[in-house]
C-alpha cells in the first residue's frame, strides 16, 4: 500500500523549496529527481561510499541515509551551492582543478562537501586530518593523493582562486557556470 | 604540478605542461552529465528479479500479480525476450554458450537476471519485483575452479560440453631444451583472487525509441568497443537505428562498464513500450549480476635458470575462472601474450592457458585486461629465484632486465617491445625511496617486533590497445584493426572544434585532444573545444579500452590537425606566391621566412578557406574540416600458426618499491613508503598520467589487501555490498611518490605510450623478506 | 534499492511517540539517526509499515552532567558528544570509543541511543555501555518508565530488551569519582570506520603508587553481545598492571567467549585479536598519562 505523500519545505542552496514527497523518498533522490540537482551522486545507497554527501544545516551527512521528510525545515547545501557566486569557484573547488584531484568526477561532489566542511572548522588541516575527513568518501580514480594535495593547496595562506570565469549575477547552483573558453 | 624535465619535452609548447583539465570545471560545480542525469518525460524505471540459486531449473514464473500493480508497465521474462533478440557473442568460438539478458529455462549463477519489471518509479518497480513468483528446482552446481575442470563436474552449459570453454597451449622457442640445459628449476603456484575495479557509479542505460524516426537513442555509462554495432545486432535493427550519445560522462570504468545486456534489455523495453526506459543498477544488482567481477586465476609456473641468476625459460599454466557466461573474459588470458616475459630476457616460454566456467557471476574486462595477474605471477617467481640462489633480488633483476640498447626487442611470443630503459627506472626508483634509508627503517621496525620488509617489483604494461588477441583466440575472427579517429573543424570565426567518437570515463580525453590539437596548430588548447559525437555522427573508435587513447586518439587528433595545418600552409603559399617550404607557421599565422612582413594571419587564412574560393589553390576542397583515422601502429597482422603475434605497440615500464610492516599480533598491515617509478614515454598531460598512476596503485593495494568477491560453497556471493567488498579509503592508501622517466616511443605521434591508466595495476608483494 | 512504502510519523512529544508505538506495536520502527536503519530499509531487510521519527524531541537530546552520572537523551548526536569537552572530562571512555564509530558524516547523523538499540555486536557504544555499567531508561505508554542495566539490555545480535511498544529515552553513564581514572579503547577492523573484528575497552582507577583501585573491562565483536568481565576486573584491583597480568586477564576473558566466523575473520583469529586488544588497552590505561591513550589502528 503506497504511503500518502507529505509536503516538505527545505532550503536548498539558499532557496526555499516546497514539494510533495513520498515518505520513502531519500533525501538524495529528492534532490536529484524532484529538484533536478543532479550534482549529488548515488554510489551505494547503503551509507558507505559517501558520493551522496551534502551539508545538512552546515554539517556533512550522507543523503542516502535519510528520508527527505526528515530534512523538512532544514537547510541543505549541495555541490551546486558551494561556489560563493555563480561563475566563480570556491578555493577548494579551484584547488581540485589545479591539483587534478578528480578524474571521472563521480565521487567529486561528495569529496568537495567533505573537504569544504573540514576547512570550515579546521582552516589549516594537516594530512592526517584531511585523510580522516575524506575517510568516508570512496574514490576509485585518484588514490586520494591529489585530493589531499588539493586541500593542502587550498588552505595555504594566500591561496587565490585561479578560475578564469567572471562572476555572474545570481545564486550559485541555479544555472550552469559560464564557460571560460572560446569567448 | 611541475612540468617534467626531459629533453624530449623541449620540442613542445603545450604537451607535457601542467594544464587544468577541461573536464574539471563541470565536475567541481556539479554540472557533470552522467547517464543517470538524463531527464526524459515519461521515463520508466527497471528493477530486476534475480536468481537466488547458483544452478537451477526455472519451473514456472507467475507475473500476474506484479503486472496488476499500479504504475507497472511491463514484467518481462526470458521466454519473451530471447525470442525477439540475438544472443551476445561469447568472445571465443563457443556458439552453444549463448547469453541473453534474462535467463530462459535455467539459471547458472546466483544473481542471474530472470525477470525485469518496468514501472513509473524505481520504487514501484521494486515493489512489483517482490511480487513476481518464480518456482525453481535446484540442480547441481560447481563453484571451485579446478573442480569445474574435472570430467564428472556438473556442466554449466551442458550443450557446450565440458566447463573448459577455451584452452590452448603455446610453445614459443625451445622450452624443453632450455629447461634441460638450465642448472636449476623452481615450481610455484600464484593465486589471484577475484576482484575488480568497482567504479563508484554503477551501470546505467537509458533508451528512447522513436516510431517516427526508427531511431533508438541510448545514453549509457559505457566503455566498450563496438557497443553501438553489437546493440543493434542483438536488437535485430540496422546499425543506423542506434544512436549512442557518447557525450555522457561515465563515472569511472577501468574496463568494466560494458553493460551490453543491460542495454539490450532496456532497448527492447523502450521499443516495446514506446516510452523512454532507464535501468540504473543499484549496488546489489551491480555487484552480483552486473558486469563487475574480474580475473580469478590460478598460475602454476616453472622457471629454469642458471647459478648466476640467468633465467632461461618459463612454463606458465594459467587457469582463469570466468564464471557462468563468456563475454570478452577469455580474451583476458590473451593480452599477456604480448608481455609474457615481462621486462625480462627470457628466451622461451610455454603458456598453457585455460578458461573455465563455474556457477559464479561472469567475469568482465578489468583494468589491465589480464596483465596484472600475470605480472604478479612473474614477479612472484623472480623473488623466489633470488631466494633460491641466495642472490640479491635487485641484482637478479638487473641481470635479467632487457637492456636499453636491445630495443626494439622481440619476445618469444612474437611481440616487439618498442623502447625502454628499465634499469635506469629501477635505479631512480631505488634512489627516490631512498633504498638505504628504508632499509634502516625496516630494521628499526623489526627491532620493535614488527614483521617488516621491502617489496620490489619491476613489470611491464602493454599499451595502445590492439585487437590481436581476438584472432589468436578464435581462428574464425580475422580482426586486424582497432583504429581510432578524430575530426577537426575550424569554423568561419577561426575557432577550432574536435570531434571524438567515444565516451570518457575519467581519462580526460577532452584535455588530451585539445592539448594535442593546440600543439600541432599552435593555438591555446583552452580555446579548442572537444565534443563527443554520437555514434551516428562519429568516426570509428574502439573506445578507451586497452590503454590506448593517448596513443590512438592522440595520434588521430594529431593526424587530423596536421592535415589542417598543411591545408593552411598551402593556402598561404598560393596567396603569397611562394613555395610552402619558404613559409613559417607560427601560432596559426603564416609568413615568408625571409620576409616576415609578408604574412597571412589565421583569420585571413580561415576566411579564404570558408568564403574566398577564388583565392584557394586549384582543386582544394573549400572549408576547413579534416578527419584522420589511424590504424594501431605495428598492428594489422594475423597471428602465425604457432600463435606468435604483435600484440600491443607500446610498452610502459614501472618499478614499485614499498616498505611495509605487519603487526604480528593483529595482522594489521601498514605501508610506510611507496615509490613508483614509471616510464610511459612522453606524457601529454603529466597531471592526468600521475592521477592514473596513483589510482592504479590504489587498485593494486585494494586487490592485494582488502578486495575479494568471495563465494560460499553454495555459490552465494558473500561480498555483495560495500560493507563486505572493501574498497580502500584515504586511510588505507598511503602517500605515494612517483618518479618519472621518459623513453619516447618511436611508434607514436609524440613519443607517448599509455598514460598509466591501466599501466600500473600491479599488486605489490610487499613482504618478500618474511 | 528503495525502501518499501511506510507511513511516516514525526513524533511531536514523547507521549505522542509512545502513543504511536502502543498503537502500531510490531509494525512500527523508531527512527533515530537512521545510519543503520535507513540502509536496512533500502535493502528491504527492515520494512516497518510505520516509521516513527523521534529526532525532533528536545527532551531526548538533553545532556546533563550530574554528581555521579552523565545523563544523555537517546537521540543525542554522536558528533555532539564527541565535541563536548565537559562530557569527555566526565566519561572519557565514551569519546575514546566514538572516534572509532563510522565516519564524520555518519556521526553527524548517528545518535547515542540509536547505536545502543541497533545492538550490533561489533559496535563501540554498546561495549562501552556494558563496561561502564550504564543504565538505560525505557518508556512505554502501557508500563511507563523502567530502567535496565546495559548488561541485561543486550540479548543477542541486533536484539535488545526493548519491547516493541517501548522507546529508549535516555542513558545514564556512571562517572567514576576521584583521581587517576584512565581509559582506553582499541579495535581491529578491516578498514578504519568498519565494524570491528574485535574490540576492547577498559576504565581503570590507578592510585599514585600505580596500584589499580578500580577496574572495568570488556570485549566486543566476539559474542552476539558485547561482554564485560566484572570478576576478572576485580582481580586487577590491588595490583600493578604489567604486561604479564594484562595478558593473563585478557586470555581469561577471551576464554569465556564463543566467537563466530565470517568472511574477514574466523573464530580463532577473533580470539587472538581480542586478547591483543584487551592486553593493549589495559597496558595503555595503566601507563601514567591522563586518561591513558587510545591505541588507534585499523587493519589496512
Amino acid at each position: 500500500m503506497p504511503s500518502p505523500p507529505v509536503t516538505i519545505e527545505i532550503k536548498v542552496n539558499g532557496l526555499l523549496r516546497a514539494q510533495m514527497v513520498e515518505p520513502r523518498t531519500t533525501l538524495v533522490d529528492f534532490l536529484r529527481d524532484h529538484l533536478g540537482l543532479t550534482g549529488t551522486h548515488v554510489g551505494c545507497e547503503h551509507g558507505v561510499c559517501g558520493a551522496c554527501s551534502i551539508l545538512l544545516n552546515g554539517e556533512p551527512v550522507r543523503s542516502c541515509c535519510m528520508f527527505a521528510v526528515q530534512a523538512n525545515g532544514m537547510s541543505v547545501t549541495t555541490v551546486e551551492g558551494l561556489a560563493p557566486q555563480r561563475g566563480c569557484l570556491s578555493k577548494i573547488q579551484d584547488a581540485f582543478c589545479e591539483t587534478h584531484a578528480l578524474q571521472c568526477g563521480y565521487c567529486t561532489p561528495g569529496m568537495l562537501i567533505a573537504c569544504h566542511a573540514l576547512v570550515q572548522n579546521t582552516p589549516q588541516p594537516d594530512e592526517a586530518q584531511i585523510r580522516e575527513a575524506i575517510g568516508g568518501n570512496l574514490c576509485r580514480c585518484t588514490g586520494y593523493q591529489q585530493i589531499v594535495d588539493a586541500v593542502k593547496l587550498a588552505t595555504t595562506p594566500g591561496y587565490q582562486v585561479k578560475e578564469k570565469s567572471e562572476p555572474i549575477a545570481g545564486q550559485p547552483g541555479q544555472v550552469a557556470i559560464k564557460e571560460a573558453s572560446n569567448d | 604540478m611541475t612540468d617534467p624535465k626531459h629533453p624530449a619535452y623541449n620540442a613542445f609548447k603545450y604537451i607535457g605542461r601542467h594544464r587544468r583539465a577541461v573536464e574539471h570545471r563541470r565536475f567541481v560545480t556539479g554540472q557533470g552529465h552522467y547517464a543517470a542525469d538524463v531527464a526524459l518525460p515519461g521515463l520508466l524505471h527497471v528493477a530486476i528479479v534475480a536468481s537466488p540459486y547458483a544452478s537451477a531449473r526455472i519451473v514456472s514464473i507467475d507475473t500476474s500479480t506484479a503486472l496488476s500493480m499500479p504504475g507497472v508497465h511491463d514484467v518481462l521474462t526470458g521466454e519473451e525476450l530471447t525470442a525477439q533478440i540475438e544472443p551476445m557473442l561469447p568472445g571465443v568460438d563457443a556458439p552453444k554458450v549463448a547469453r541473453y539478458p534474462l535467463a530462459k529455462g535455467v539459471v547458472r549463477y546466483a544473481g542471474e537476471w530472470v525477470v525485469a519489471v518496468a514501472a513509473e518509479t524505481r520504487a514501484l518497480a521494486e515493489d512489483a519485483a517482490e511480487m513476481v513468483m518464480i518456482e525453481y528446482e535446484q540442480t547441481p552446481h560447481v563453484i571451485d575452479t579446478e573442480g569445474a575442470m574435472a570430467e564428472d563436474a556438473p556442466r554449466v552449459h551442458p550443450d557446450h560440453g565440458p566447463n573448459v570453454i577455451w584452452h590452448r597451449k603455446f610453445t614459443w622457442g625451445p622450452v624443453d631444451e632450455h629447461f634441460a640445459g638450465a642448472k636449476h628449476q623452481i615450481n610455484y603456484r600464484a593465486r589471484w583472487a577475484r576482484s575488480s575495479t568497482v567504479p563508484i557509479e554503477t551501470f546505467v542505460a537509458t533508451c528512447l525509441w522513436s516510431d517516427a524516426t526508427q531511431i533508438l537513442d541510448v545514453w549509457a555509462s559505457i566503455q566498450m568497443p563496438k557497443y553501438p554495432d553489437l546493440l543493434a545486432k542483438c536488437l535485430r535493427i540496422p546499425g543506423n537505428s542506434v544512436r549512442v550519445h557518447f557525450d555522457v560522462d561515465v563515472g569511472g570504468s577501468y574496463g568494466v562498464k560494458r553493460g551490453l545486456k543491460h542495454s539490450i534489455l532496456v532497448g527492447y523495453l523502450a521499443k516495446k513500450l514506446g516510452r523512454p526506459v532507464r535501468f540504473l543498477e543499484d549496488r546489489l544488482e551491480n555487484m552480483r549480476g552486473g558486469d563487475m567481477q574480474g580475473p580469478d586465476r590460478i598460475f602454476d609456473v616453472s622457471l629454469a635458470f642458471d647459478g648466476d641468476g640467468t633465467i632461461r625459460s618459463m612454463r606458465m599454466r594459467a587457469v582463469d575462472d570466468i564464471g557462468a557466461y563468456s563475454g570478452r573474459s577469455p580474451l583476458q588470458l590473451g593480452k599477456p601474450v604480448g608481455a609474457i616475459v615481462g621486462p625480462y630476457r627470457i628466451a622461451s616460454v610455454e603458456y598453457d592457458a585455460y578458461s573455465v566456467m563455474t556457477n559464479k557471476t561472469p567475469q568482465e574486462a578489468v583494468r589491465g585486461f589480464g596483465q596484472a595477474p600475470t605480472n604478479y605471477a612473474i614477479e612472484t617467481g623472480i623473488d623466489k629465484v633470488a631466494r633460491f640462489l641466495g642472490m640479491d633480488r635487485i641484482a637478479l633483476r638487473r641481470k635479467n632486465l632487457i637492456g636499453k640498447d636491445e630495443f626494439p626487442y622481440l619476445i618469444p611470443s612474437g611481440t616487439r617491445y618498442d623502447s625502454g630503459d628499465y634499469e635506469t627506472v629501477l635505479n631512480t626508483s631505488l634512489s627516490a625511496a631512498p633504498f638505504n634509508a628504508i632499509e634502516q627503517q625496516r630494521d628499526a621496525l623489526r627491532a620493535q617486533g614488527m614483521l617488516a620488509g621491502i617489496g620490489i617489483s619491476t613489470c611491464l604494461e602493454p599499451s595502445g590497445g590492439n585487437s590481436a588477441f581476438e584472432p589468436l583466440f578464435n581462428a574464425k575472427n580475422e580482426t586486424t584493426t582497432w583504429m581510432d579517429s578524430c575530426l577537426i573543424r575550424i569554423d568561419l570565426n577561426g575557432a577550432v572544434t574536435a570531434l571524438m567518437g567515444t565516451s570518457t570515463s575519467g581519462q580526460a580525453h577532452e584535455t588530451l585532444v585539445s592539448t594535442v590539437v593546440g600543439e600541432i596548430l599552435q593555438k591555446d588548447p583552452d580555446s579548442v573545444r572537444v565534443l563527443h559525437a554520437d555514434s551516428l555522427n562519429a568516426l570509428p573508435s574502439n573506445s578507451p579500452v586497452g590503454s590506448r587513447m593517448a596513443i590512438m586518439l592522440g595520434g588521430a587528433a594529431a593526424g587530423a590537425a596536421k592535415i589542417l595545418k598543411s591545408k593552411l600552409l598551402a593556402i598561404a603559399a598560393h596567396n603569397l606566391g611562394v613555395n610552402e617550404d619558404a613559409l613559417t607557421y607560427e601560432d596559426g599565422n603564416v609568413f615568408i621566412q625571409d620576409e616576415p612582413a609578408r604574412r597571412l594571419e589565421w583569420d585571413a587564412l580561415v576566411e579564404i578557406a570558408h568564403r574566398k574560393y577564388h583565392r584557394m589553390p586549384t582543386g582544394m576542397e573549400p572549408g576547413l574540416q579534416e578527419k584522420f583515422c589511424w590504424e594501431v601502429p605495428s598492428g594489422g597482422q594475423l597471428p602465425t600458426e604457432d600463435g606468435r603475434v604483435q600484440m600491443y605497440p607500446c610498452h610502459s615500464f614501472e618499478c614499485h618499491v614499498v616498505l611495509a610492516s605487519i603487526d604480528p599480533d593483529t595482522g594489521k598491515t601498514t605501508l610506510h613508503r611507496y615509490v613508483v617509478g614509471h616510464d610511459c614515454g612522453v606524457m601529454i598531460s603529466p597531471d592526468v598520467v600521475h592521477g592514473m598512476t596513483y589510482g592504479g596503485v590504489a587498485h593494486g593495494l585494494g586487490a592485494a589487501l582488502l578486495e575479494k568477491f568471495a563465494y560460499s560453497d553454495e555459490g552465494q556471493l558473500l561480498s555483495g555490498t560495500f560493507m563486505d567488498y572493501l574498497l580502500p579509503s584515504s586511510e588505507e592508501v598511503p602517500s605515494i611518490t612517483i618518479v618519472d622517466h621518459c623513453t619516447p616511443s618511436p611508434l607514436t605521434a609524440f613519443g607517448q605510450k599509455a598514460p598509466a591508466k591501466r599501466a600500473i595495476w600491479v599488486v605489490q608483494r610487499p613482504l618478500p623478506a618474511l | 534499492m528503495k525502501a518499501a512504502p511506510f507511513e511516516y510519523v514525526l513524533a511531536e512529544s514523547l507521549d505522542h511517540a509512545l502513543e504511536c508505538l502502543d498503537q502500531y506495536g510490531l509494525d512500527a520502527r523508531t527512527l533515530a539517526g537512521g545510519q543503520s536503519l535507513v540502509p536496512m530499509m533500502a535493502m528491504r531487510l527492515a520494512r516497518p509499515s510505520m516509521l516513527l521519527d523521534i529526532n525532533r524531541l528536545a527532551e531526548l537530546k538533553q545532556v546533563d552532567i550530574r554528581e555521579g552520572a552523565v545523563s544523555m537523551g537517546a537521540t543525542t548526536g554522536q558528533r555532539a558528544i564527541e565535541n563536548n569537552i565537559e562530557v569527555h572530562g566526565a566519561i572519557p571512555l565514551v569519546r575514546d570509543a566514538l572516534r572509532w564509530v563510522g565516519h564524520i558524516q555518519t556521526r553527524n547523523r548517528g545518535t547515542i541511543g540509536g547505536s545502543l538499540v541497533h545492538a550490533d555486536p561489533s559496535a563501540e557504544l554498546p561495549l562501552v555501555a556494558v563496561v561502564l555499567d550504564a543504565t538505560l531508561r525505557l518508556c512505554s505508554k502501557a508500563d511507563g518508565e523502567r530502567e535496565i542495566a546495559a548488561q541485561e539490555f543486550f540479548l543477542g545480535p541486533m536484539f535488545t530488551a526493548t519491547a516493541e511498544i517501548e522507546c529508549l529515552t535516555s542513558i545514564e553513564w556512571p562517572i567514576w569519582e576521584g583521581s587517576g581514572v584512565r581509559t582506553a579503547f582499541d579495535e581491529t577492523a578491516m578498514r578504519h570506520g568498519d565494524f570491528a573484528m574485535a574490540s576492547a575497552a577498559c576504565q581503570l582507577q590507578i592510585d599514585e603508587n600505580g596500584v589499580c583501585q578500580r577496574a572495568a573491562i570488556g570485549i566486543g565483536g566476539l559474542d552476539g553481545v558485547p561482554r564485560s568481565f566484572p570478576e576478572l576486573a576485580q582481580q586487577l584491583v590491588g595490583q600493578r598492571i604489567d604486561v604479564r597480568l594484562a595478558r593473563e586477564i585478557a586470555h581469561c576473558a577471551v576464554q569465556q567467549t564463543e566467537p563466530g566466523s565470517d568472511l574477514h575473520a574466523d573464530a580463532e583469529f577473533r580470539r587472538q585479536l581480542a586478547v591483543v586488544m584487551l592486553t593493549r588497552v589495559l597496558q595503555a590505561a595503566s601507563t601514567p598519562s591522563p586518561h591513558g591513550t587510545t591505541n588507534s589502528t585499523a587493519h589496512a
